[in-house]
């Protein structure tokens, strides 16, 4: 699954962008000034070992963390004055699950599609589209507690895209699923970078690593190395997108 | 407004879907009522009495007989040895040890005067009073009963040295206002009520919150443009409206089981609680903000609850704290609407006069929503 785009990402506008972005907790620094930016429809990688300050970053850009220094802005909003407006503009899909089990998968979308706003006819016309996609139809009344994970993440991925956000970010969407599930998974996030939804996506799996169209990984809160996959490896002399990483990571791992 | 409509029909798909919720919203009320009603009254039935008769004459029979005949007492034991009853208040055989001193009845008819001694355990300090209060009684009657006697048959010198310790009888006869059958079924009923809604509040709400956050739906929530008030709201509104259901259901069980007297107007007790639920509930918002788990949760919730219980006058009157107990009673909301709904029901309160515990209940509804929601954040620092 090689991108065949041929859009060169530096001619789009960027849609993320952040300068010396910084979180201090008390004892230490968890980002440690991370400048970069995001091309509208990139599926941007965002890679590190546990504790890196991923998942930090990723909030501080989500408005669920404030920063401590630092710019960014998300969707042409800016994450300190305009947290609210991000958040109509961005899909996220955490690593612990983010729908509820104890509602089935209608009243899931019709909750989430209710809360961004969607009048009650797109939300009965995206919840058909969207099981017909997944092929879920026969599942509409299930109690999300009821389907297999892979099924849930998909579900989860589905729903965050429901209010047609410009960004969508996700944290580890592919943990703990197998590997048929992951390439499907793929498939759908090709799917929405496709029509234009900029994907930022964590993952500890490399060969996920290897189909973003950039790549940076974070190592002690500093963003260490940015660039294409392709790259990357010719940077590090390395045959694979796993030999990059434990390069840069070792030090810290 | 959509959007806290929304918020709502998920709340309560949620809260009807969950299997435990009915029966507890059910079956809380009934137990509560139907149980701890019956246990949480102070009428003592019988204590269990030594008597240690020393004299064995008619007098003490006399004596020991009316005791006896009020149903209050049972006599585990006759003896004529002290030490026996000591024993037997240390094995706790006997709470309560009657002496009659060899020499009472002829004390009585020489002297116009006699001792008997009273020996109480008084581990639990209730009982020991009231069978003290009622000890009291038994032997004051006897004493008047014993004093006419002793007028027409004792010679002169005992009626005068009777007259000159001035022992002239004085007769009291209490009478009971508003609850004059000193019914503690409806004496603890409102207060039980209290404990019901005040449970179903602040457990559900706290637990229901924190769970968002536990299972990691909370993060899902903060990245939607839900508003911070929207979402408090959506979450408080439905504990509010089942609270308001139980007190109702409540109500109706007391005055169809019970016979509850309903004096006041029941229109004051929902006004009432309409205020006291905010209280509960921002409580509840409160103990979630600070807590990361149901389990803390309930923890606190149940501390806070156990305090505010214990120090509302449900089952220990407030008068009888010790002052600064007294102080801290002013700073707990359980107390208010007790005394509220307890003054309306049995002594049929207007608003006039509860309108002191009512703004109370105002401010502190006020003033734990506005921590509450300063504590609820969205963002995280």
């Amino acid at each position: 699954m090689e991108t065949t785009t041929t859009i060169k990402p530096d001619e789009r506008e960027s849609v993320i962008t952040t300068e010396q972005l910084t979180k201090r907790f008390a004892k230490f620094i968890a980002v440690d000034a991370i400048s970069f930016s995001v091309k509208k429809g990139e599926i941007f990688g965002f890679l590190g070992a546990n504790g890196a300050g991923k998942t930090t970053a990723m909030k501080m850009l989500t408005g669920l963390l404030s920063p401590s220094s630092g710019k960014a802005s998300v969707a042409g909003f800016d994450v300190y004055k305009q947290a609210e407006r991000i958040k109509q503009n961005i899909g996220y899909m955490s690593q612990r699950f983010s729908l509820y089990e104890d509602l089935t998968i209608a009243e899931n979308i019709r909750f989430y599609g209710g809360v961004y706003g969607l009048s009650r006819t797109t939300i009965a016309d995206k919840t058909g589209a969207l099981l017909q996609r997944l092929q879920l139809e026969h599942a509409r009344n299930a109690l999300i507690s009821s389907l297999p994970l892979g099924w849930k993440q998909k579900l989860a991925f589905s729903v965050s895209l429901l209010h047609e956000p410009a960004i969508i970010f996700l944290d580890e969407p592919t943990g703990g699923v197998d590997p048929i599930t992951r390439r499907q998974f793929w498939e759908l996030i090709y799917e929405a970078a496709s029509e234009g939804v900029t994907v930022f996506v964590t993952t500890h799996y490399m060969d996920e690593a290897e189909y973003c169209d950039r790549v940076s990984i974070m190592v002690n809160g500093r963003i260490e190395a940015l660039d294409s996959p392709r790259g990357l490896k010719e940077r590090f002399h390395a045959s694979t997108m796993d030999e990059v990483f434990v390069t840069l990571a070792r030090p810290s791992a | 407004m959509r959007t806290i409509a929304y918020l709502l029909q998920k709340e309560f798909v949620q809260i009807f879907r969950n299997k435990q919720m009915l029966p507890i919203i059910f079956g809380l009320p009934i137990v509560q009522l139907l149980v701890l009603i019956h246990a949480a009254t102070f009428e003592v039935k019988t204590v269990p009495t030594h008597i240690v008769d020393g004299d064995k004459s008619g007098a003490s029979r006399h004596l020991v007989e009316r005791f006896v005949s009020t149903g209050y007492f049972t006599v585990v034991q006759f003896s004529e040895s002290m030490k026996l009853g000591e024993e037997d208040i240390k094995r706790r055989k006997a709470t309560m040890v009657l002496v009659i001193p060899p020499g009472f009845e002829k004390d009585l008819l020489t002297r116009g005067a006699a001792k008997v001694n009273i020996i109480l355990n008084a581990l639990d300090g209730g009982i020991a009073g009231i069978a003290q209060s009622y000890a009291a009684m038994i032997i004051a009657g006897y004493s008047q009963e014993i004093q006419t006697e002793i007028m027409s048959i004792a010679p002169p010198s005992a009626q005068t040295q009777a007259a000159a310790s001035g022992n002239t009888m004085l007769a009291v006869r209490n009478s009971f206002w508003y609850n004059p059958e000193l019914n503690y079924k409806h004496f603890m009923l409102p207060g039980i009520l209290v404990l019901l809604v005040s449970l179903v509040g602040l457990f559900l709400s706290s637990m229901n919150i924190v769970k968002e956050k536990e299972v990691g739906t909370i993060e899902q929530l903060n990245v939607t443009p839900i508003k911070k008030y929207q979402f408090i709201i959506g979450k408080l509104v439905p504990f509010w409206m089942i609270a308001m259901f139980e007190l109702a259901f409540g109500l109706t069980l007391g005055k169809l089981i019970f016979n509850t007297p309903i004096v006041g107007n029941v229109g004051i007790i929902f006004l009432s609680a309409t205020v006291y639920m905010i209280v509960v509930l921002g409580l509840g918002l409160f103990v979630s903000t600070v807590t990361e788990t149901q389990q803390q949760a309930m923890f606190i919730a149940w501390f806070i609850m156990i305090i505010f219980v214990l120090m509302s006058g449900l089952f220990t009157p407030i008068e009888s704290m010790p002052p600064w107990a007294q102080v801290v009673t002013l700073f707990n909301p359980v107390a208010y609407f007790i005394e509220i709904i307890r003054r309306v029901l049995l002594k049929g309160a207007t608003f006039g006069d509860i309108e002191r515990q009512w703004w109370s209940l105002v401010a502190y509804a006020v003033v734990i929503i506005m921590i509450a929601v300063r504590r609820y954040r969205k963002v995280s620092d």
